[in-house]
């Protein structure tokens, strides 16, 4: 099988377009039922479960791999506050690092992306940080 | 459920060292890992397709790691309450599979008294049903 080729690191620093992701009820109330979060909060759909940000999926461009050979390392998440219904959380993911590292499944590409999500009048609300390596 | 469960406990009750209640699940299934799938937006076939994760050398499907950080985030919650929780970071060490079943532990690292009342540093982990450790991190919450 052909193995793709090392993640540059040129790609530091690139970072997706900003998206607006708004907080739906119904989608809180699913979340919270897949994860049986028994939070009452959560499950009346009113605040956000505290990973609930994982659903902010956005793409940085030039950034691509094979999704089967991606383990997922490391995740942080800060908080100002939660999350709850009816937010509109202005997003953006980027490049924070990428490096290589032997491992114990040989040789490694960790590839660390930054999560920052703010309010409609520009305040944070979070901040997250995952940990991807790819083998 | 009844929560937040650390509100209630004294100064003396969350010191440096102070065990934490447990916080059993249920176990994972691979209904779960569709449902969880659909509810993330995170579709990698290794966590729902046999045939996928078979092509890459895993025996059956593995659950999401933020499957288990979930959890993590549900322990919280019920410790603290939704609005307590400045942060969570955890590492996945170890596979996950349907089948298995996660409790979500901790211990208090630190305490610390602000002006916005009490901020705890917790050591938290889920261990499987052989006490194995497979997303362990940290979580700072603050109560009042």
């Amino acid at each position: 099988m052909d193995q793709p080729p090392a993640l540059s690191r040129d790609l530091i620093g690139r970072e997706s377009e900003e998206v607006l992701f708004e907080v739906e009820r119904g989608a809180i109330r699913k979340f919270a039922e897949a994860v049986q979060d028994q939070t009452p909060e959560c499950l009346r759909g009113e605040v956000a479960p505290p990973t609930f940000p994982t659903m902010f999926r956005m793409t940085i461009p030039g950034l691509t791999f094979d999704l089967a050979r991606v383990l997922h390392g490391a995740q942080e998440y800060r908080y100002e506050r939660p999350l709850r219904a009816g937010d509109r959380v202005r997003c953006r993911l980027r490049v924070a690092d990428i490096y290589q590292r032997q491992g114990r499944l040989g040789e490694m590409t960790f590839l660390i992306l930054a999560l920052e999500g703010r309010d409609e009048s520009g305040s944070a609300v979070f901040t997250g940080s995952t940990t991807a390596i790819l083998r | 459920m009844i929560g937040p469960v650390l509100a209630v406990r004294s100064d003396q009750e969350l010191e440096g060292g102070s065990v934490l209640p447990d916080l059993r699940k249920a176990p994972i299934t691979k209904l779960q890992l569709v449902k969880y799938a659909g509810a993330s937006g995170d579709y990698n076939l290794i966590h729902t397709d046999d045939e996928t994760a078979h092509s890459v050398g895993l025996e059956g499907v593995i659950a999401h790691g933020m499957l288990s950080m979930a959890f993590l985030g549900e322990y919280l919650c019920w410790l603290a309450g939704p609005e307590s929780i400045r942060r969570l970071s955890v590492r996945f060490v170890e596979m996950v599979r349907p089948g298995d079943t996660l409790t979500c532990r901790g211990r208090v690292k630190e305490q610390t008294a602000g002006n916005a009342g009490r901020q705890l540093l917790l050591e938290v982990w889920a261990e499987n049903q052989r006490a194995e450790r497979v997303t362990v991190g940290e979580a700072e919450v603050q109560i009042a």
